[in-house]
């Protein structure tokens, strides 16, 4: 049996599982991270590992592009939005030149947005909250928040950002008086809205990356605050 | 009858009267492109501002309360 050839040698992972798992030619397993050794493909699974020899081996698409791709998506995450704001936060020099100059600033804090999108930074206030939202469909700063969540894509968010903007916020926790203008931004796809939330008070003296703890992604969408100090 | 067209002018916003706040840029037009065009020559696209008393009947929250969007500008029309 191909296991017992394997045993000790390079495919050798200790493990031995059981039921179908996927093998080439020589009968050594594949490792296919996502899929469960022990579990066996589903049909699903099994047409998508097809589909991808296939492309590899008409040379559609290089063997390594979509492990490549993969790993691009997972540097998408709410911290890169947080890193912006809490460098706004201590750095008027750069709090400038993000409000001024935001697509430039963000590609030079190493962050090129999707499909090369342009990027337009919301400043909140006592005065304005901005809270953003893509009526027509999901268009979101995946880059510095990372995946959007499902709530932001519902019919639901879609059409009560807009007309009850203020009900949305106090189910997020966040309420407003009179004097603050609620600034609702549609977005579309040509370009890609940052909010930077409002400093929480008591936070004189702590670092950028302190304060990166407060800057909660719904905070840099504009539906909710950041998060008080003592809470996070 | 509406031609089955791509529009990024959401319905809300059709008819309705804002202020221009400013010219934005020239970006593709995405309109044509969801049609499998190219979507060139890029388009000037303005950010307007408008009340939300006046894009709702109904709005039950702040008077102050305004709502921005950036629209091409094939779909601005002067106000009289």
């Amino acid at each position: 049996m191909s296991e017992d050839k394997d045993k000790g040698g390079f495919y050798d992972t200790g493990w031995r599982p059981g039921g179908d798992v996927h093998r080439d030619e020589d009968g050594r397993p594949h490792d296919h991270p996502g899929v469960q050794e022990d579990v066996g493909l589903g049909a699903r699974a099994s047409r998508t590992l097809a589909m991808h020899e296939l492309l590899v081996e008409k040379g559609i698409i290089g063997e390594s592009e979509v492990d490549e791709a993969i790993e691009a998506v997972s540097k998408r995450v709410p911290s890169n939005g947080a890193t912006l704001v809490a460098k706004a936060w201590s750095d008027p020099e750069f709090r400038t030149r993000l409000l001024e100059h935001p697509k430039e600033t963000v590609v030079e804090s190493g962050f090129v947005p999707e499909h090369n999108a342009d990027i337009i930074v919301l400043e909140n206030t006592a005065e304005v909250q901005h809270m953003v939202v893509c009526t027509l469909c999901s268009c979101y700063p995946t880059q510095l928040l990372g995946p959007p969540p499902d709530w932001y894509k519902s019919f639901s968010y879609r059409s009560r950002a807009v007309t009850e903007p203020r009900a949305v916020m106090s189910e997020f926790g966040l309420e407003l008086g009179e004097e603050t203008e609620v600034r609702v931004v549609d977005s579309n796809s040509e370009l890609r809205f940052l909010v930077i939330p409002r400093r929480p008070e008591g936070t004189e003296g702590w670092s950028e990356e302190q304060l990166t703890t407060l800057v909660n992604r719904n905070s840099m969408i504009g539906v909710a605050a950041a998060t008080e100090p003592g809470t996070e | 009858m509406t031609p089955p067209n791509h529009h990024r002018t959401p319905w809300y916003i059709k008819g309705r009267h804002g202020v221009v706040l400013e010219f934005i840029g020239n970006y593709v037009n995405s309109e044509t492109r969801a049609h499998g065009d190219s979507g060139m020559p890029e388009l000037p696209m303005y950010r307007v501002e408008f009340e939300q008393t006046h894009l709702w009947s109904d709005y039950a929250e702040s008077p102050a309360d305004k709502l921005w969007i950036d629209l091409y500008e094939h779909w601005l029309e002067r106000a009289e």
